[in-house]
């Protein structure tokens, strides 16, 4: 009943181990931390409630560019229960302005951006007015009360035409509507297209979609005006970088700042970024001196979240008669929001497609422009993939294009064209540094795991009888443990680097503290079995604590597929370095060598006996130092940082591969199957890639086939609702399969790579490749995500 | 306008009585009032499904059903079916299989579960994904979540 | 989003609701399963000053079956409807599109009489009670009227409701032996509003020397095409008194196609779901006609 595949037995080829007595590195470990959110004890924000805690919610401009002339608040102010009712210039004057703008991509421009609107409001869902009582109810009740005299402004709302002379600019003082530019040339393009025996072009668009975590953006803030210091209970992906801007923007010092990130309901990028309100609330509760809540409801978080991916990209490729590829050209326009998103950028996305199209060939030609054009519309940002989503689908889809025209099998196109495994470390066409990937080796097992040959037989024979099956890959690259590249270069104080320590108990037990932290993919369940492999424990003997800027390490937190490989080889550098140390107390209590620690004891490595238990070590080395040698003071708490230097990226690389049936009546897509071929290096538990990849490949689908923000010519959003904004549900989505490859990165002592965005990365393409291949004897092809019926349909000719 | 009720309910097995304003929708009641915050509140307009309750052993979404309306009635919740043992296996079988990643549709992805091993005790794997299609999920991709009702399925029949 | 403030009241009898109502008009909302009321109010796009909860009148209650007639209490929820013995027996249409009614949680609480009050044109049960030709029993304080399904959905969550009125009940007519049923919708995902959805009812005709085999008195109620569930009555008349043999289904499906002329949705235009609706006729009718039961 189960899918065949759930469970299988893990062939991963054996790494060497990174430790001794390796118990928990490579295994399948049930996460300890799911068993208290499977009984409904989780601590999710909008769970914590402190004494006095308010409650704010904001007035948001309804229209996508208004001017704010008045803001009429008495009435709500008279509101049982209402306690300030704010505006922007009253925040601003403890909370400074910012520019979201990075110094490594040149030319960059946005306007300075406060936490609530002054003046103007620029986009639909823009917050302008903060209402705060001491319920939620009260608060939503006061502010129907509020009053606020806007009128309307002519809005820049298509990206097409963003940069038209008719088309308003919305900040005057940047000149025109372009954030930011960008043109890569190796040169030899237009010789490459010329001399081709095969190009084939097509005009790729992908919806703006957003992340849609199912726990809102929320926090609470809570100024001490007696100890002067602000907490801030936040759901969020990067406790210290938002300890970091609070601090800076409110002018406070660092020391008096601390966030703490309990469960997160759902991340996905969505919470990684500083948004306006959540500096307004940080405002709020210093101004009235008592912690303030903020809870997103969802008609709210779909026009004040981060969007993403609004782009329009006309992609070319160039192969010759026998099938290899010689270059790629590519057209890039997307339309963020009117401003860039502080403070990882909203140029980010695009600069990314730019780098990673083309990425798992070896072809030396490639040319690219891009424009990031600023709308009124939300703000845009990183969710998850970023832009390899779409890099992946204009590469895989022109490839498929190519391999079609030259009446090549798409597999051996593609197996044809990869970087080979044996040619690495490798600099792609784009100027990407690639340490070593295993691009071949992944289209050997993808053609294996779904009996490809079987797969395309039994398309062929169902083609004749009128069942419309198409089968799909794509073959995608995935940054992941990024050094300063990304951000520390440009000037962002946002950490490339994180922090593990680990502490011996007395008891015996370790606690380890980590500045990577948790949202569901499973970190905390990594680090413990890092830590208990690494000192030498069970691991039921492990503690892991995560989440607050007064505990931990400093670090970065969970963004680019890290925490695995940055924040664990943290943990274990700090657990090795911590078993050393135990060794040591041993050593001096026992006043001998040949000893070990394994497996909660001190061993006799001669004979493996048991000499002493950890938990007599600890009682020793905390409460009897009496009784150790003079000179010698036992450490028994140890902290080790790491941070990935030796590329800009550690990417990885995999293979997709979809199933689907397309309805050429109805133009119904149905999702057959799903297979991942993936190699994230060293895999510290096989249970929870698959899962991530899952997820992610679910959430890919998500663009591919459903999600789409909707918008009127005015710029204002139709479908803002979980009615009428489609996510992916159980009934639709297929059975994934997914395989490993082990190709360890040398950057680090654990070899992980990352794996969170792998999936969301090449679904689309894989799925949208499917689709083109069940219409390609319809002479019929769809390159506009997300692909409803209708499109499917005009695609057939069967509607106008 | 909004003059409060008194209701008394059965709540996890036991009796209380209190006061609601009758706007309060039952979720918000069990969360503020209740100190019960394992229901969970994703939309407000009965679409994610986060807020599955039970209701006089039903399943219901629990932001479209008002406090008030409980009056009389026996709810349930996660920490109550927790706690009573009934969904045991269930949850076992979630943790053992990591169908709940951030943990924040579980307790209405369980409800939900719990209601289709009761009423439909031979369904199919196609029968869960259709019986779940109500539960918003963004982390898991559904397929660990369906797989661990199928192994409760498949051992509940074997037992039985 | 939290709703705004109302009173609460849930009076144990007809004559009580009916007084209530009076006393507060349009100030008041009558509370059934409240899976539509509660979201609209949690949204506030309504405010009414008092909530009628009329669940606990045991009026309007119950699916029964008398003198050919099933009859569904206002109350039944959609679960009772989807589980109940004398339904699958008697109006499998019903049977047939329960299953696609939103999910689980919210069919047992959402009611028939609430679905049919708030005739949302892309609803299942409008849509079914218009191809059965039911009839729509509602009281006011003064008087009982039926109202035929053809007459009872006006326009967009509009009806023939007065205001003083309420639903007490649903009629069919039990299914014949020679009644043959079919119900599908096309939706993106399971549960969803359909893009389209169609319910057809007929009577068998087997061949012999009377003529061909195949269905004639048809019935072709769509959802998701316009302000209201809609009969295709052009393309009905075609085949109320001759028979729809797989050889007319083509006429069949041009006829509609050239009859309907439906409404966009935000992702579907009118030519979409033309086209939708057509494929939809052809394949409900075709297997009908195929399956020959």
């Amino acid at each position: 009943m189960n899918a065949p595949d759930s469970f299988p037995t893990r062939h991963l080829k054996a790494l060497p181990a990174v430790t001794d007595d390796p118990r928990y590195i490579g295994a399948s470990v049930s996460r300890p931390g799911a068993r208290r959110l499977v009984e409904g004890r989780g601590c999710y924000v909008d769970d914590i409630t402190l004494p006095r805690m308010a409650h704010v919610v904001y007035w948001r401009s309804p229209v996508a560019h208004c001017r704010i002339l008045a803001i009429h608040r008495e009435d709500a102010a008279r509101m049982p229960g209402v306690l300030a009712v704010i505006d922007g210039a009253q925040v601003a004057t403890i909370c400074k302005p910012w520019v979201a703008t990075l110094g490594h991509l040149a030319g960059m421009k946005s306007a300075p951006q406060h936490p609530l609107a002054i003046d103007r409001a620029c986009w639909q869902g823009e917050p302008v007015v903060a209402v705060v009582a001491e319920t939620r109810v009260q608060a939503e009740d006061a502010l129907q009360h509020l009053i606020v005299d806007w009128e309307d402004l002519p809005a820049a709302t298509e990206m097409e035409t963003a940069l038209a002379p008719e088309t308003p600019v919305i900040h005057p003082e940047l000149g025109d509507n372009t954030c930011f530019r960008r043109a890569l040339d190796t040169g030899g393009v237009d010789a490459a297209f010329a001399t081709a025996h095969v190009v084939a072009e097509a005009t790729f668009n992908f919806g703006r979609h957003t992340g849609v975590t199912l726990e809102p953006r929320c926090q609470i803030a809570d100024w001490n005006p007696g100890e002067q210091r602000l907490t801030v209970y936040h759901s969020q992906q990067a406790p210290h970088m938002m300890q970091d801007l609070y601090a800076r923007q409110f002018d406070l010092a660092e020391s008096a700042v601390r966030v703490i990130c309990r469960d997160v309901g759902g991340s996905f990028g969505i919470k990684v970024h500083a948004y306006p309100d959540d500096f307004a609330t940080v405002a709020l509760s210093i101004l009235l001196k008592r912690p303030v809540k903020f809870v997103a409801d969802r008609l709210e978080s779909f026009t004040s979240d981060i969007h993403a991916r609004e782009h329009r990209i006309k992609g070319r490729i160039a192969a010759t008669k026998d099938g290899d590829i010689l270059a790629f050209e590519i057209d890039d326009l997307t339309g963020i929001g009117p401003f860039s998103m502080f403070p990882r950028t909203s140029a980010i996305e695009g600069n990314q497609v730019v780098n990673l199209t083309g990425g798992p060939y070896k072809h030396q030609q490639y040319r690219a422009k891009l424009d990031v054009v600023f709308l009124n519309k939300p703000p845009t940002c990183q969710y998850r993939g970023v832009g390899h989503p779409i890099a992946c689908a204009v590469t895989e889809g022109l490839v498929d294009l190519a391999a079609a025209k030259l009446g090549m099998d798409p597999l051996a196109f593609r197996q044809r064209n990869v970087m080979p495994d044996d040619g690495y470390p490798a600099v792609g066409a784009s100027g990407i540094k690639l340490e070593v990937l295993s691009h071949e080796e992944c289209l050997r097992r993808i053609s294996t795991l779904m009996d490809y040959p079987a797969l395309r037989a039994e398309q062929a024979t169902l083609r004749a009888q009128g069942i419309h099956r198409g089968i799909g890959f794509a073959t995608l690259i995935e940054l992941t443990n990024p050094g300063a590249a990304f951000y520390g270069v440009g000037g962002a104080r946002i950490a490339a680097q994180d922090g593990a320590t680990a502490r011996l108990e007395p008891s015996g037990a370790v606690t380890v503290l980590v500045s990577v932290g948790e949202q569901g993919q499973g970190s905390e369940g990594i680090f413990a079995q890092i830590a208990a492999d690494a000192v030498g424990v069970a691991m039921n003997k492990v503690r892991v604590v995560t989440g607050d800027t007064d505990v931990t390490p400093y670090g970065g937190g969970t963004w680019a597929s890290r925490g695995a490989g940055i924040g664990g080889e943290a943990v274990l550098q700090a657990g090795l370095a911590l078993r050393a140390n135990i060794l040591k107390v041993a050593v001096a209590i026992l006043k001998r060598e040949g000893l070990a620690v394994q497996r909660d004891e001190i061993i006799d490595v001669a004979t493996g006996e048991s000499v002493m238990p950890l938990s007599e070590l600890g009682r020793i080395a905390y409460f009897r130092p009496d009784t150790l040698p003079a000179g010698f003071t036992p450490e028994l708490m140890v902290t080790r940082h790491y941070a990935q230097r030796d590329y800009p990226f550690i990417f990885t690389n995999g293979v997709q591969a979809s199933y689907v049936e397309v309805d050429l009546d109805t133009g119904f897509v149905k999702l057959l199957k799903h297979w991942a071929v993936e190699d994230c290096g060293r895999v510290i538990n096989p249970m929870l890639v698959d899962e991530q990849m899952r997820g992610a490949i679910v959430q890919g689908i998500g663009g591919a086939l459903y999600e789409e923000c909707l918008y009127d010519e005015a710029g204002s959003l139709l479908n803002g609702s979980m009615a009428d904004y489609l996510v992916p549900m159980a009934a639709e989505m297929p059975d994934i399969v997914v395989a490993h490859v082990e190709t360890p990165t040398a950057s680090s002592r654990l070899g992980a790579k990352g794996a969170g965005e792998a999936g969301t990365a090449g679904a689309p393409a894989a799925v949208m490749n499917a689709i083109n291949d069940a219409l390609r004897p319809s002479g019929a092809a769809v390159f506009s995500q997300p692909f409803t019926p209708e499109k499917i349909l005009r695609a057939l000719g069967k509607v106008a | 306008m909004n003059t409060a009720k008194s209701i008394t309910l059965t709540l996890n097995g036991q009796q209380r009585q209190c006061q609601v304003e009758p706007r309060q929708h039952l979720v918000d009641f069990l969360r503020e009032d209740c100190g019960l915050t394992g229901s969970h509140l994703g939309c407000e307009h009965g679409v994610c499904g986060a807020c599955t309750v039970r209701l006089d052993g039903q399943i219901v979404r629990g932001c479209l059903v008002l406090a008030v309306q409980a009056d009389g009635r026996s709810v349930e919740t996660v920490e109550g079916l927790s706690d009573g043992g009934t969904m045991r296996d269930l949850q076992d079988a979630f943790v053992a299989r990591n169908a709940l990643q951030c943990g924040y549709c579980t307790p209405g992805m369980l409800m939900a579960a719990a209601e289709l091993i009761e009423k439909q005790s031979d369904a199919s794997r196609e029968d869960v994904r259709l019986w779940i299609s109500g539960n918003y999920c963004r982390c898991t991709g559904y397929q660990a979540i369906v797989d661990a009702v199928c192994d409760v399925l498949a051992a509940r029949k074997a037992a039985a | 989003m939290k709703a705004p403030a109302f009173d609460y009241a849930k009076p144990a009898s007809l004559s009580a609701v009916f007084a209530l109502m009076a006393e507060h008009g349009d100030e008041a909302r009558l509370l059934a399963g409240g899976q539509t009321l509660m979201a609209t109010l949690n949204m506030r796009l309504s405010e009414p000053a008092l909530l009628i909860d009329i669940n606990a009148v045991a009026d309007l209650k119950g699916i029964t079956v008398q003198a050919g007639v099933l009859r569904i209490g206002a109350l039944a929820t959609h679960t009772d409807v989807e589980a109940s013995a004398l339904v699958a027996e008697h109006a499998p249409l019903l049977a047939m599109a329960a299953p696609h009614i939103a999910h689980r949680a919210i069919r047992n609480l959402g009611t028939f009489g609430g679905s049919i009050a708030y005739a949302d044109p892309s609803a299942e049960w409008p849509a079914c009670l218009m191809a059965l030709d039911g009839v729509v029993v509602v009281r006011s304080v003064s008087a009982e009227r039926r109202i035929a399904a053809k007459d009872f959905f006006l326009d967009l969550y509009t009806t023939a409701l007065k205001p003083d009125e309420l639903i007490v009940a649903c009629e069919v007519p039990v299914k014949q032996a020679a009644d043959a049923f079919a119900f599908d919708e096309l939706a993106r995902r399971h549960g969803d509003y359909a893009i389209v959805g169609l319910a057809v009812a007929a009577e068998r005709v087997s061949g012999g020397a009377w003529g061909a085999s195949g269905l004639t008195k048809l019935r072709l109620a769509y959802l998701g095409m316009g302000t209201t569930p809609l009969r295709a009555r052009h393309t009905e008349s075609r085949f109320t008194h001759q028979v729809l043999t797989s050889a007319r289904l083509d006429e069949a499906v041009a006829s509609l196609l050239a009859e309907l002329n439906p409404l966009a949705d935000l992702t579907n235009s009118a030519a979409t779901k033309r086209h939708l609706a057509g494929v939809l006729a052809r394949r409900l009718l075709g297997a009908l006609l195929e399956s020959k039961q």
